[in-house]
């Protein structure tokens, strides 16, 4: 492998990772503060992707309106799920939790079907994102990667100075540490769920916007991003963000160069990542809260 | 006396009623068309499915979303191991898919259980779907099609073949049969004490370890056994089709199995035949067109809103449901007292 193969694979690498990270970050906050595994996120992935199929016609090169609009929607979509399913699933087990989120995902890809229906689509790039660039003589790069990695990581510094410096970061940050301690120093709570819930929703679909010029936009494709993201989560610790963060590149690069050195058994290669760090630290790399 | 004598009347009726249950199931196939003994032999194979999951979440307390992995497991092995031309023998065959099943639950099991709660969930979750990516990508599973079994196996000795799983009441008999020994087998062993250190160890797992239970090699024994009987089922799912999939090792497979022991009733074996009975049938009658009409194409819809009203209604299950009409019904003065 030449350097300009290693760099273009250590992009890859990082866009992936960044993507994941999205989808994950969001998970990991839904489980710290709220206590409930979430086995509909991937839904929310989908979600994104599909709205990015739907509005795409109608935004033409404002494509930066476009995930705007598509974040805002889905942040609401967020809010009012939580309102009237999700905030019922706290005070249950997490085997009933387990089961009803279980439910959501046939509702929500019946709803798919229906509204949108079962064929695989794709989503142009606008224009000024859909060239690539020459590296070395015989590689080039597409810009659009560089374009999902960027928006990334604008997405995750704007994540950190909302968690680390703002007033509802903090509450966020101490609902993760201890929830009860932070419902008895009067926050408003279910308010603080509401939002938290909101904003993960938001990131998952802003995660399957931008992935969905990257692959297509297929049934079923909530699934596989949803485990991958079990898998960030436990390596990162549950409720950390930075954790969630070190794992998604983590994965992102076992998983990329797992492809180029044993494509046959790449999907292995992740979960024993998972097993090793299960050995080494069973509570994820960054061990928060409880 | 009469509310004594009624009671201990119930009790034992309780412990008939598998037995009845058992006979009434030997006695069906000669009464119902062969598509009903097909749909009856593939939910008994489900219930033993459900019944190897039932020793770790009913009775352990321990929430495994990977359960598929070692029934798609058994399931693999049983045809990769199967020769093409002659018919195997059952007697190395069963063994042989369940020690398979059982290798990969001790590694899942011992790496699974270093953790707890959520992650544990997550964990298992996650390495079924590895176990699901090897025979997905892998040239070993035949990808997404994945293989056929050529001949089905037989029970036998020296020329003589006493069953014959080419024929399908042979397959119903011995799908009933695994699933007799494996209920009575469990049932066994819930009432030793094996068993009720498993129980223990849901109710309190602090409080057994303080007892002097090393409660994670408690832990990994109900894991690994209930992989075992997870590969028995997988076993006679491969020999029910003749044919695998990758979809067997699916979290959505995984997902269903959960569903029937909560659809039946936690904590009870014979809520995990119930709920295999119950959910196959709901199932099937979401998706029958004759029924329900336009509405059979989208029965994840119907079937996934049927799950929440389910789950949020009757957390207990079917068992539930019943011991708690009889209590609403015998206790009405009471419970208005208490209100």
């Amino acid at each position: 492998m030449d350097l300009a193969t290693f760099l273009v694979q250590c992009l890859n690498a990082v866009q992936y990772g960044l993507l994941l990270f999205l989808v994950a970050s969001g998970l990991t906050l839904i489980f710290g503060i709220m206590g409930v595994i979430n086995l509909a996120h991937g839904s929310f992935y989908m979600l994104g992707a599909y709205l990015a199929f739907v509005l795409a016609p109608w935004f033409g090169q404002q494509f930066l309106l476009m995930l705007l609009i598509g974040v805002l929607l889905a942040a609401l979509f967020g809010f009012v799920l939580e309102w009237i399913f999700f905030s019922y699933l706290y005070q249950r087990e997490h085997l009933q939790q387990v089961l009803m989120t279980y439910a959501l995902i046939l509702v929500f890809e019946e709803a798919r079907s229906l509204l949108v229906g079962n064929d695989v689509h794709g989503v142009q790039a606008p224009a000024w994102l859909s060239g690539s660039f020459a590296l070395g003589d015989l590689m080039s790069y597409p810009v659009y990667r560089l374009f999902a990695s960027a928006a990334c990581i604008v997405v995750a510094i704007l994540l950190y100075w909302v968690v680390n410096r703002t007033r509802l970061g903090m509450m966020i940050r101490a609902g993760a540490s201890n929830r009860d301690m932070v419902r008895g120093l009067g926050i408003d709570i279910t308010l603080l769920y509401r939002i938290v819930f909101a904003g993960g929703v938001a990131l998952a679909a802003l995660a399957g916007m931008i992935a969905a010029p990257l692959s297509s936009v297929y049934p079923g494709m909530g699934g596989s991003v949803l485990i991958i993201c079990f898998v960030v989560v436990v390596i990162g610790g549950i409720g950390s963000i930075t954790g969630a963060l070190i794992a998604s590149l983590l994965v992102g690069f076992v998983d990329t160069f797992g492809k180029v050195f044993y494509a046959e058994y790449s999907g292995i290669g992740v979960y024993l990542l998972m097993a090793i760090i299960l050995i080494w630290r069973p509570e994820g790399l960054m061990k928060r809260g409880a | 006396m009469q509310a004594a004598s009624t009671g201990s009347s119930r009790s034992r009726l309780s412990k008939l009623l598998p037995v009845a249950a058992g006979l009434v199931l030997a006695a069906l196939p000669w009464f119902v068309s062969p598509y009903q003994q097909d749909l009856i032999a593939k939910i008994l194979v489900y219930a033993l499915f459900a019944l190897s999951l039932e020793l770790l979440v009913g009775t352990t307390g321990l929430v495994s979303l990977g359960h598929a992995a070692f029934f798609g497991i058994g399931a693999y092995v049983t045809v990769l191991a199967s020769p093409q031309g002659a018919p195997a023998s059952i007697v190395w065959l069963v063994p042989l898919a369940m020690l398979a099943a059982t290798a990969y639950a001790l590694f899942v099991g011992a790496l699974s259980l270093r953790t707890r709660g959520v992650y544990f969930i997550m964990v298992t979750l996650a390495f079924a779907q590895m176990a699901y990516f090897v025979f997905h990508d892998t040239k070993l599973g035949g990808g997404t099609d994945g293989i056929f079994m050529y001949v089905r196996p037989v029970l036998g000795a020296g020329g003589a073949v006493w069953l014959d799983l080419e024929d399908k009441r042979h397959f119903y008999y011995l799908a009933l049969g695994a699933l007799a020994l494996t209920y009575a087998l469990l049932a066994l062993l819930l009432r030793s004490r094996f068993g009720h250190a498993l129980v223990g160890i849901r109710l309190n797992e602090q409080r057994m370890r303080a007892a002097g239970f090393r409660t994670y090699g408690y832990k990994l024994a109900a894991f690994v056994i209930a992989g075992a009987f997870a590969g028995l089922a997988g076993f006679l799912v491969a020999v029910k089709d003749a044919a695998v999939n990758p979809e067997l090792l699916s979290w959505h497979e995984s997902g269903a199995v959960l569903l029937m022991i909560i659809l039946g009733g936690l904590g009870h074996l014979r809520g995990a035949f119930i709920g295999a009975f119950a959910f196959t049938l709901l199932k099937e009658f979401f998706q029958s067109e004759s029924l329900l009409g336009p509405l059979a194409s989208h029965w994840q819809m119907t079937l996934g809103f049927t799950i929440i009203a389910f789950v949020a209604g009757l957390p207990k299950g079917l068992i539930g449901a019943g011991q708690m009409l009889r209590q609403r019904r015998r206790a009405p003065v009471r419970e208005a007292a208490d209100e």
